[in-house]
């Protein structure tokens, strides 16, 4: 078994992928299985430089929404960069321990993960 | 006691529409009182406004979204039924984040129509300036899912991200939503309670500090404490309280995803587009009808979306509308003649109620210098980044 932290996203019964998992997708098909968006590259959507950003986070923040492919199925996330980033670019995921303070925001802390994935854009 | 027993003759549900007779707003902006104080403040404007008294009341909807996280006052709407004088009222509080106001509407209204209420006071209202702006932020990015959560994500991000897209996909200039904020404060500068009253030019808006790239400080709407309440009784009982008075025509609420990006198309906001279609439906009108609205301006670009998924233009197109004139007061379709949440501010809870109370004032021709030509008005209320939707159609009546 490996420790190696996974970008989950659910397979669902109709084949599709979606990005945070649910127990269903919009059309009810149940989740049955994960994809691990890690293993994969994706190109940016869109994207901002965020320089008012609340308790426990960095300042500025950018942020980005991006685009998997992953065989026929396409599959957004958001979350931090490591750069600047455009439009269209190529970004690889990669691991963050911790993304904001768990202690300076309002969510209880033992509510949710803090660690994930930002995106760092390829060469 | 004439007027009394006329006013306990009750809901006629075959002919009766819901009527809106009465309406109020607090000055908007920062303010010393609480959200108690707030509350009691429109709520008693309200019904002064009519004469109607506390104990006409049967139900009480308090429309906020986090009293007990900005001030640690929860109960809101039976302290408000105790401070106006309304117990034994029903008493619920709605919350539906930015959209509580609209949700408050549909509520009220739905107490109406169903006869279990024969007068409704909604209030809604939110305390926020005490607040750090940083402070603030974070309450109302509590509605974001974990997975955004722990990246930071804002609305104001969300705003980023969208008005990016938007920019990008339709090729249309930046200085495009920067008309979004002039318009507006323009039209607060005529509005007494709004909570800036100063005009801006483009100039000003396209070099205020970068907020959100590439939005700035004039593409959002500030941090506000402020109130503002309806009073809604049947039709058949509206002449007792006001001589005119409009009707719902059309209310109609939807929800989209939690997850912003989990969205088809980022600049497409759905549940305006479903609650807007059944308003209209309902209304039995379309957006040609609408001589006034006031759409959710959080953000400049919240505007063109809404102005799109209404109708009222064509996918991608609705940012000429602003820099064209046909949004100003005196163009063909006028948004936003209270000054929008851009001007008049933003207390959560309070503002898509303080949106109604701008059309029922224009339709039943009570909005002062800002007054337009107006029998049919909209109200578009939304919550989270178009997370919850509530869409609104008032007409003059009596």
């Amino acid at each position: 078994m490996s420790d190696t932290p996974t970008f989950a996203a659910a397979e669902y019964a109709d084949g599709t992928v979606g990005y945070p998992p649910h127990p269903v997708n919009d059309d009810g098909a149940e989740r049955v299985g994960t994809v691990d968006l890690s293993e994969h590259t994706a190109q940016v959507v869109t994207w901002t430089e965020s320089t008012a950003t609340p308790p426990g986070v960095r300042e500025p923040n950018t942020l980005a929404i991006v685009e998997f492919q992953i065989d026929s199925e396409s599959v957004r996330a958001v979350g931090q960069t490591t750069d600047d980033v455009e439009i269209g670019q190529t970004v690889t995921p990669v691991y963050v321990e911790q993304l904001r303070d768990p202690e300076a925001g309002i969510r209880e802390p033992a509510s949710q993960d803090w660690d994930g994935f930002r995106f760092q854009p390829v060469e | 006691m004439e007027v009394v027993a006329a006013r306990c003759a009750g809901m006629d549900h075959d002919t009766d529409r819901v009527a809106v007779v009465a309406a109020s707003m607090t000055q908007f902006g920062e303010r010393d009182g609480w959200i108690r104080d707030l509350l009691a403040e429109a709520g008693q404007a309200c019904l002064a406004d009519t004469d109607a008294t506390a104990d006409e009341v049967d139900h009480l909807y308090v429309s906020n979204m986090a009293s007990g996280e900005f001030e640690g006052q929860t109960g809101v709407p039976n302290a408000l039924a105790h401070d106006l004088g309304a117990v034994p009222a029903y008493t619920a509080r709605i919350d539906q984040t930015s959209s509580s106001g609209g949700a408050g509407i549909y509520a009220a209204w739905q107490s109406v129509a169903s006869g279990a209420s024969d007068c409704t006071l909604l209030v809604g209202g939110e305390k926020m300036t005490h607040r750090s702006t940083a402070e603030a932020t974070d309450v109302i990015a509590s509605l974001t899912h974990p997975a955004e959560y722990r990246h930071g994500v804002t609305l104001p991000s969300f705003a980023g991200l969208t008005a990016r897209a938007y920019l990008d996909s339709y090729d249309a200039p930046r200085e495009s939503l920067g008309e979004v904020a002039v318009k507006n404060h323009a039209n607060g500068v005529d509005n007494p309670n709004a909570q800036f009253r100063e005009a801006v030019d483009l100039e000003t808006v396209l070099e205020s500090p970068i907020v959100a790239d590439p939005l700035r400080l004039y593409d959002f709407c500030p941090i506000t404490d402020g109130s503002a309440a309806l009073l809604f009784v049947p039709e058949s009982l509206a002449a007792s309280y006001a001589d005119e008075y409009a009707v719902v025509s059309g209310v109609a609420g939807a929800t989209d995803t939690h997850v912003v990006h989990e969205r088809p198309d980022p600049t497409t906001m759905g549940a305006v587009r479903d609650s807007g279609r059944a308003a209209f439906e309902m209304a039995d009108r379309e957006p040609a009808d609408v001589d006034v609205a006031e759409l959710h301006d959080m953000f400049t670009i919240l505007e063109l979306l809404q102005f799109e998924d209404l109708g009222f233009a064509e996918k991608g197109e609705g940012w000429r509308a602003a820099a064209d004139g046909r949004t100003a007061r005196d163009g063909e379709i006028p948004i936003n003649t209270s000054g929008g949440l851009k001007s008049k501010g933003h207390p959560l809870g309070a503002s898509g109620v303080a949106q109604a109370v701008e059309v029922y004032e224009q339709v039943t021709g009570e909005a002062g210098p800002r007054q337009v030509d107006a029998n049919v008005g909209l109200a578009c209320n939304v919550g989270g980044f178009g997370n919850c939707v509530t869409t609104t159609l008032l007409e003059v009546a009596g």
